[in-house]
C-alpha cells in the first residue's frame, strides 16, 4: 500500500477514479531508480559548475528530493501541465526535457530551454508543457489555476500540476488559488514537498497547521500525505489525485520529503543540527530504494553501476553541450520585450541618447538666445 | 457615426470581442449577476454565460494570475480589477509575473491578457480610491499600458488591447464614464503606442492623457478666445511613449505644459520633460511646466479634494504663464 494518510472534509459528488497498480513493474521500478540517479547526479555536477562560477545567479538543488520527481512526474500524462518553483531541475529533466537543454539553460547559454533568458529558476519547455519554474515564492499558484481554468473552459482532459514548498502555503497567493480551484471545480492537483525547511525556518515555526495537507480543509477539498522518500508511494498518490482532479475535485498532495544540503548551493546550512543531517542522510531515498530493491532481489549490483556509470555519461555530455553552446547574440537583447510589435518600443542599449539624430546646436531653429 | 458614453463604448467593444473570439473571457469582482461595479459589463453575463462572464471572489493576485495563466495556454482573459487602486494587491502577478513571462521563457509563452481598471480622484472617495498609480505598470518593459481620454478611443484601444499577443492595461477613469462622443459603428481597432495629436496649435503644447487630456481641449477652447492658440498631444498609450509626436509638436510651439492626474515627483510628466528636454532641447523657450496632484494622500472633504486635484484654472493658469515666458524672451 502506498503510505498515505487521507483527510476529506466531506464526501465530494464525484467519486475519486482508482489509483494505478501500486506495484510497478520489474522495469518501472528500475526506470525510477535510473531516473533518481541521474537527477542526483546532475544536480551534484551542477553544484560544481556553479563552485566554479560557469552557473550565475542562485541554484537550488533537488538532492533528496529524487523520489518525490520522480514518483511525481511518471504519474503524469504527455498532455498534462506542470507549473513549479525554483527548485525544478529534476522535474525538468522527469518530464523528459533534454538534459543539455537544461544544463544550457542553467549556463546561460542559447541553446538553453529558455534561449539563456531564464537561468536556473525559469526553465521552461512548451513541449514537455513544462510551463516554468518560478522565482517568486508562490507566484507559480495563481497561473496553475489559472492553466487549468483554461482547460475547464474548453472542456479538455488534461490537468495541471503544481509544485510547491512547505513555506509556500503561508503566502495569500496559496489561499486565493486552493479557494479558486474549489470553487471553480478545475482540474488541478497542487503538491507541497515539504522537506521540514523553508530556507532555514521549520514548518513548526512557520506554519500554526504543520499537517500542512490538513489546509485543504478550508476549502472543502480533498487531499493525502505521502511519503516523499518512496516514489511508488508518491506515483500511486498522484495518481489518485489526478483521477479527482480530472474528475472535478481539486487535490491537494503533500510529499514528505528531505533536502540532503543548503537551500541554495552556496548555504552551508549551519542552522541545522549534527543530528538532523544524519537523519536526512540515512534518510537517502535513493539508498533507501536501492536497498529495498535490492533486499527483493529486483535489482543488481551491477544494474546500479549501469545505472551509475550511464548517468556521470549523460551529465559529462550535458555539461560539453552547455560549454559549446554559444552565448546569446546582445543583439537579440529586445527580441522578446513584446510578442506584437509596437510603435515606439525603446530598443536602447544603457547611455544611448533619446534623440540620436537631433540637429547640432548651431542649426536649431531656435529664438532662444542661450542656444543661438 | 453615432454618439454613445465612454461607458458604452467599453461594454460595446468588449461585447463584440466576446461575439468575434471565443478564446475571449471576462473575469473579475460583481461583472457578472451585479453587472460591474460602474456597469460596464451589465447584460453580458446574461448573454455569455458564467463560463466567459466569470464571476470572481474577492482575490485579486489569485484572479488576476489566473487569468495570466489562462493566457498562457492561449485564452484571451479580460480582467476587470474594480478600481487601480486594488491592482496593488495584485502587483506581484502583474510585474513580477504577465509582464515577464514571455522574455523570462524566451519567447516561448505569450501572455494575450487584458486588465481593464478606473483610475481617477474627484468622487469623494478618499485617500485609498482615488489614486492615480498607472505609472506603476507604464514602468515596467513586457507591459502595455493605454489611457484612452475619448468613447471613441475607449473602444478602439480597447479592441487593440484584446487582440494584443502581451498583457495590456486599459486604463479608464471613473470621472470619464459619463462623457460622450462620437463613435463609428465600423470602427478599427487602435495601434497600441501612437499619441494623437487631438487639436493644432501653435503657440504651446499641451501633453496629457486620460481625464486631462480632455481637460486639456477644454481649456484650449477657453484660451483661444485669449489669443492663445494650442496644440494638445493627448498620449493615449503611457508604455510604449510616442516620444516623437510629443517632441515633433514642442519643435513647432517651443513651449510645453505636460498635464497629469498623478503625484508630480516622479510621476508620467516627468518623463514627458525630459523626453522634450532630450529632443527639443535647442527649440525649447521656456521651462517646461508640469501640473499635476498636490503631493497628499487624497482628502476626503470637497473643499480638499477640490485643492488637491489638478483643474482647468490651474492648467490654463500654467499655460497663460508659459506663452508669457516664452514672449518676454522673443
Amino acid at each position: 500500500m502506498p503510505r498515505t494518510t487521507t483527510s476529506r472534509a466531506r464526501p465530494r459528488s464525484k467519486p475519486t477514479a482508482a489509483a494505478p497498480s501500486d506495484t510497478p513493474s520489474e522495469a518501472q521500478e528500475l526506470a525510477f531508480y535510473r531516473q533518481m540517479v541521474l537527477i542526483r547526479r546532475f544536480e551534484e555536477r551542477a553544484a560544481r559548475a556553479y563552485s566554479e562560477a560557469r552557473i550565475g545567479g542562485y541554484c537550488h538543488l533537488n538532492l533528496g528530493e529524487e523520489a518525490t520527481v520522480t514518483g511525481l512526474m511518471s504519474a503524469l500524462r504527455a498532455e498534462d501541465y506542470v507549473f513549479t518553483n525554483y527548485r525544478e531541475h529534476g522535474y525538468a529533466l522527469a518530464r523528459g526535457i533534454a538534459p543539455e537543454r537544461i544544463m544550457a539553460e542553467l549556463y546561460g547559454r542559447a541553446d538553453g530551454v529558455s534561449k539563456g533568458w531564464g537561468g536556473s529558476m525559469h526553465l521552461f519547455d512548451l513541449a514537455a508543457r513544462f510551463m516554468g519554474g518560478y522565482g517568486i515564492v508562490g507566484g507559480q499558484l495563481p497561473l496553475a489555476t489559472g492553466a487549468a481554468l483554461a482547460i475547464d473552459s474548453r472542456g479538455g482532459d488534461e490537468a495541471v500540476v503544481c509544485l510547491m514548498g512547505d513555506g509556500t502555503t503561508n503566502i495569500g497567493a496559496f489561499h486565493e488559488s486552493l479557494n479558486l480551484a474549489a470553487i471553480w471545480k478545475l482540474p488541478i492537483v497542487y503538491v507541497i514537498v515539504n522537506n521540514g525547511l523553508g530556507m532555514g525556518t521549520t514548518v513548526e515555526e512557520a506554519s500554526a497547521e504543520p499537517e500542512l495537507h490538513r489546509r485543504a480543509a478550508a476549502y472543502r477539498m480533498a487531499s493525502a500525505r505521502v511519503d516523499g522518500n518512496d516514489p511508488v508511494a508518491v506515483r500511486a498518490a498522484a495518481a489518485a489525485a489526478l483521477a479527482s482532479a480530472r474528475a472535478g475535485a481539486p487535490f491537494l498532495l503533500e510529499a514528505v520529503s528531505g533536502r540532503l544540503k543548503g537551500h541554495s548551493v552556496v548555504d552551508p546550512a549551519r542552522y541545522r543540527s549534527r543530528e538532523e543531517v544524519e537523519a536526512a542522510r540515512a534518510a537517502d531515498p535513493i539508498a533507501g530504494y536501492a536497498a529495498r530493491l535490492l533486499e527483493a532481489g529486483r535489482l543488481s549490483e551491477q544494474q546500479i553501476e549501469d545505472a551509475e556509470r550511464d548517468a556521470d555519461r549523460t551529465v559529462a555530455a550535458a555539461v560539453a553541450f552547455a560549454e559549446a553552446s554559444p552565448h546569446p547574440d546582445p543583439d537579440t537583447l529586445f527580441d522578446y520585450t513584446y510578442a506584437t510589435p509596437v510603435p515606439n518600443d525603446s530598443r536602447r542599449r544603457p547611455g544611448e541618447p533619446l534623440f540620436p539624430t537631433m540637429p547640432a546646436v548651431s542649426t536649431a531653429p531656435s529664438t532662444n538666445g542661450a542656444a543661438a | 457615426m453615432t454618439v454613445i458614453s465612454y461607458r458604452q463604448a467599453l461594454h460595446d467593444a468588449l461585447r463584440e470581442e466576446l461575439l468575434r473570439d471565443e478564446d475571449v473571457l471576462l473575469m473579475g469582482e460583481e461583472i457578472g449577476r451585479f453587472e460591474g461595479s460602474y456597469k460596464i459589463t451589465a447584460g453580458l453575463l446574461a448573454e455569455f454565460g458564467a463560463k466567459r462572464v466569470r464571476d470572481t471572489p474577492i482575490a485579486e493576485e489569485g484572479f488576476t494570475g489566473a487569468a495570466v495563466g489562462a493566457a498562457m495556454l492561449g485564452l484571451r482573459p479580460v480582467v476587470e480589477i474594480m478600481t487601480i487602486n486594488f491592482s496593488l494587491l495584485a502587483i506581484d502577478q502583474i510585474v513580477n509575473h504577465a509582464a515577464k513571462i514571455y522574455g523570462m521563457f524566451g519567447g516561448q509563452a505569450k501572455v494575450p491578457l487584458v486588465i481593464r481598471t478606473p483610475g481617477g480622484g474627484g468622487q469623494q472617495l478618499g485617500a485609498t480610491h482615488s489614486q492615480n498609480i498607472e505609472l506603476y505598470y507604464a514602468f515596467v518593459p513586457g507591459l502595455k499600458v493605454v489611457a484612452p481620454a475619448t468613447p471613441a478611443d475607449a473602444k478602439a484601444l480597447m479592441l487593440a488591447a484584446i487582440r494584443d499577443d502581451d498583457p495590456v492595461l486599459v486604463l479608464e477613469n471613473l470621472a470619464l464614464y459619463n462623457t460622450s462622443g462620437e463613435v463609428p459603428e465600423d470602427l478599427e481597432p487602435a495601434e497600441i503606442g501612437r499619441a494623437a495629436v487631438t487639436r493644432t496649435g501653435r503657440d504651446v503644447t499641451v501633453v496629457a492623457y486620460s481625464r486631462m487630456a480632455v481637460v486639456a481641449l477644454d481649456v484650449a477652447e477657453r484660451l483661444a478666445a485669449e489669443g492663445i492658440d494650442v496644440e494638445v498631444v493627448d498620449l493615449r498609450s503611457l508604455r510604449p511613449l510616442d516620444r516623437d509626436t510629443i517632441v515633433a509638436s514642442v519643435q513647432k510651439t517651443n513651449c510645453a505644459v505636460v498635464l497629469e492626474d498623478d503625484w508630480l515627483t516622479y510621476g508620467i510628466g516627468a518623463e514627458i520633460a525630459a523626453t522634450i528636454s532630450d529632443g527639443a532641447f535647442d527649440w525649447l523657450d521656456a521651462p517646461v511646466r508640469r501640473v499635476a496632484m498636490a503631493e497628499v494622500p487624497m482628502p476626503y472633504a470637497k473643499s480638499l479634494e477640490l485643492a488637491a486635484l489638478p483643474s482647468a484654472e490651474d492648467a490654463a493658469a500654467a499655460i497663460r504663464e508659459t506663452v508669457d515666458a516664452v514672449a518676454r524672451r522673443r
